[in-house]
């Protein structure tokens, strides 16, 4: 049976190589995808940062990745349209420079996750996945009703934001942002779970008394984790937009947090690069069956059963046969 | 603002309430008995709606449909529950989520492919077609005034059925300790799929009747599924009772929300900003009215600890 770090790498690697050849071979439509597979499996590793490690169901985590895909997406309407973004007490200017927007979303992403895990937390388990559940979509309902930035009909951004260095309008300058972000999200998260932190979190889930035996707020540990892992999610979600040069309340919807926890189950909870071979796998399947078939979704559905049901490890686990362990 | 339209709004008000507790009914007895979260409920109410309209399509009579909408959502959700939730019982939510979350793909695309992604259209019965004159002035429409009925007629049933029958005592028994009931020689599974069976024929219902008054499409069921998971959070997950009152709290405070919102914002800022604003605000209203309750009970208005 193959090793779960050979298998990790692979993945890393195949994901490079791809759209570096892709773009070689002038296909900048697989490019694309191979970004798009880069930015849904960042936002699951926020996600499994909470999910996984954590322990803790969100089910509304689009409101973060829209959050950053908003963030995103004003501060660049405001810099197109050289409007402030407030004048009084001081002016505030729009911008185009991802260096700027991306603290910004990490920023309100995580005042976010801060304000929504502080509620959320005080509850547990079923309840838990519907209070996120329901603050993602008071996030969504406030997105479609307030129409100064677009409501329901989204709001484009014409020319993809900047980064010193770079032509970010050609695919694979834009791949590579998107592929070192993937890496330290990761690279980060592997980190975290290796702290004393992370081993704490990982305790509370396990065994929350004895955390609590041993003198750790288990509450406060579970809202810094949630606060990261909003933060992580709201930089995948500036980055999307950046992708799609569009943001709208399909962003935030509820599917969308279905989507990132799926992506987490395909590749396998708990697993460092199980967001990266969910992602993948979606988007393969996406690509692959969506060609076969209009109704892919019904095969993805189909797929997403059977994974539940029966390959408890994802797809992680089904290919090195081994349970995560803790 | 005259009195006749605040009692329509009222009236509209209960009319979803009403709705969002058949919806919740099914949710909340799943859950209690069975340890259930079950995302795949709006699908059972897709379903209803559909069976519904292409039966009274077929047929030319409503309630021909409405009778094919109870039977098609029970039986479906008799499969599902036999095939695929049945393995979920002893899982953690997270599973059931995705689980659940994998059948409203099926289900969502598997009716886009058999009935096309244009809505159907159902019409009132034309015995319950017209309105009734409201005191004060204005009409009503009386559809909508028998779709309270039958919803409260629904709410009484479930709490005789609940509270005064053989089954009820063994779903009561099967909230309180399923080990036991299962060693007093009651057949678990066959109890688990006739509750699951009934949610789902409740959840039809609602979808049949809703779906009168919109339009019968894909993804109907989902806005409702949100709806009535916010229900049952704020009345507490397993009551029957704590589904009521909190559908009626939800279905009044989001209609009189969106009515009087933007009059009251009228009063201290012009027309165009009141309206952006007042509506922004009411569409949030049932979920922070959601987060209110929690924070101060974290179990729901009717629920036990978390």
């Amino acid at each position: 049976m193959l090793r779960e770090t050979p298998v990790n790498i692979a993945l890393v690697l195949l994901l490079l190589t791809v759209p570096v050849a892709a773009s070689a071979m002038d296909e900048p439509f697989i490019v694309t995808l191979a970004t798009k597979v880069a930015i849904f499996a960042t936002a699951a590793v926020g996600l499994n940062i909470a999910l996984g490690h954590g322990g803790l169901v969100s089910f509304g985590h689009a409101a973060f990745f829209g959050i950053g895909g908003y963030g995103a997406g004003i501060l660049a309407s405001h810099a197109q349209n050289y409007e402030p973004l407030m004048t009084w007490p001081f002016t505030v200017e729009g911008t185009q420079q991802m260096l700027i927007i991306w603290p910004v979303a990490l920023l309100a992403g995580g005042i976010a996750a801060l304000a929504i895990g502080a509620l959320s937390l005080r509850t547990s388990g079923v309840y838990f996945i519907m209070i996120t559940l329901a603050f993602a979509q008071m996030v969504f309902y406030f997105a479609v009703s307030w129409p100064a930035y677009g409501g329901e009909d989204g709001l484009p951004i014409y020319v993809r934001n900047s980064f010193p260095g770079l032509n970010t309008l050609r695919p694979l300058d834009f791949f590579a942002v998107a592929f070192v972000w993937f890496l330290a999200a990761t690279l980060f998260s592997i980190l975290l779970s290796r702290s004393r932190f992370g081993l704490a979190l990982q305790g509370a889930r396990q065994n929350v008394e004895r955390v609590r035996a041993v003198g750790i707020d288990p509450y406060r540990l579970r809202l810094v984790a949630f606060t990261i892992s909003g933060m992580i999610t709201a930089l995948a979600g500036a980055l999307y937009a950046d992708l799609n040069r569009f943001v709208s309340p399909s962003m935030l919807s509820w599917q969308t947090s279905g989507e990132i926890m799926v992506f987490i189950i395909l590749g396998g909870v708990g697993r460092h690069f199980g967001p990266l071979a969910g992602a993948a796998l979606f988007i393969l399947l996406e690509y692959a069956l969506g060609g076969v078939s209009e109704y892919w979704k019904f095969l993805l559905g189909v797929l997403l059963l059977l994974v539940v049901l029966f390959a408890h490890g994802g797809l992680i686990g089904v290919v090195t046969r081994r349970r995560h362990h803790g | 603002m005259s009195a006749a339209l605040l009692i329509e709004q009222v009236l509209n008000g209960l009319q979803l309430g009403v709705m969002l507790f058949v919806m919740a009914a099914g949710l909340t007895l799943i859950f209690g008995v069975m340890g259930l979260i079950n995302l795949a409920h709006g699908s059972l109410y897709m379903v209803g709606a559909f069976a519904c309209a292409a039966v009274a399509a077929a047929t030319g009579s409503f309630w021909l449909g409405l009778a094919a909408s109870l039977a098609a959502a029970a039986i479906t959700g008799a499969i599902v529950e036999i095939v695929v939730i049945r393995r979920l019982y002893s899982r953690d939510h997270l599973d059931q989520v995705l689980a659940t979350f994998a059948l409203i793909l099926i289900f969502s695309e598997g009716t886009r492919w058999l009935f096309g992604s244009f809505p159907l259209y159902l019409d009132v019965p034309p015995i319950l077609s017209g309105a009734v004159p409201l005191p004060g002035g204005g009409a009503y429409s009386l559809y909508r005034l028998a779709i309270i009925g039958a919803g409260i007629l629904v709410a009484a049933g479930l709490f005789l059925l609940i509270g005064r029958t053989r089954l009820g005592i063994r779903i009561r028994a099967g909230e309180a300790d399923r080990e036991m009931i299962a060693a007093l020689g009651v057949d678990i599974g066959r109890l688990y799929t006739m509750v699951f069976a009934l949610g789902a024929a409740l959840a039809g219902f609602a979808g049949a009747l809703v779906g009168t008054i919109q339009s019968v499409q894909v993804g109907m069921g989902e806005p409702v599924l949100i709806l009535a998971f916010v229900v049952i959070v704020i009345g507490g997950i397993g009551s029957i009772k704590g589904a009521f009152i909190g559908a009626l709290l939800v279905g009044i405070t989001d209609t009189l929300g969106r009515f009087l919102l933007p009059i009251a914002f009228g009063t201290v800022m012009n027309a165009s900003d009141a309206t952006a604003v007042g509506s922004a605000l009411a569409s949030m209203l049932i979920y922070i009215l959601m987060a209110v309750v929690l924070v101060v009970r974290p179990g729901g208005l009717y629920g036990t600890a978390t």
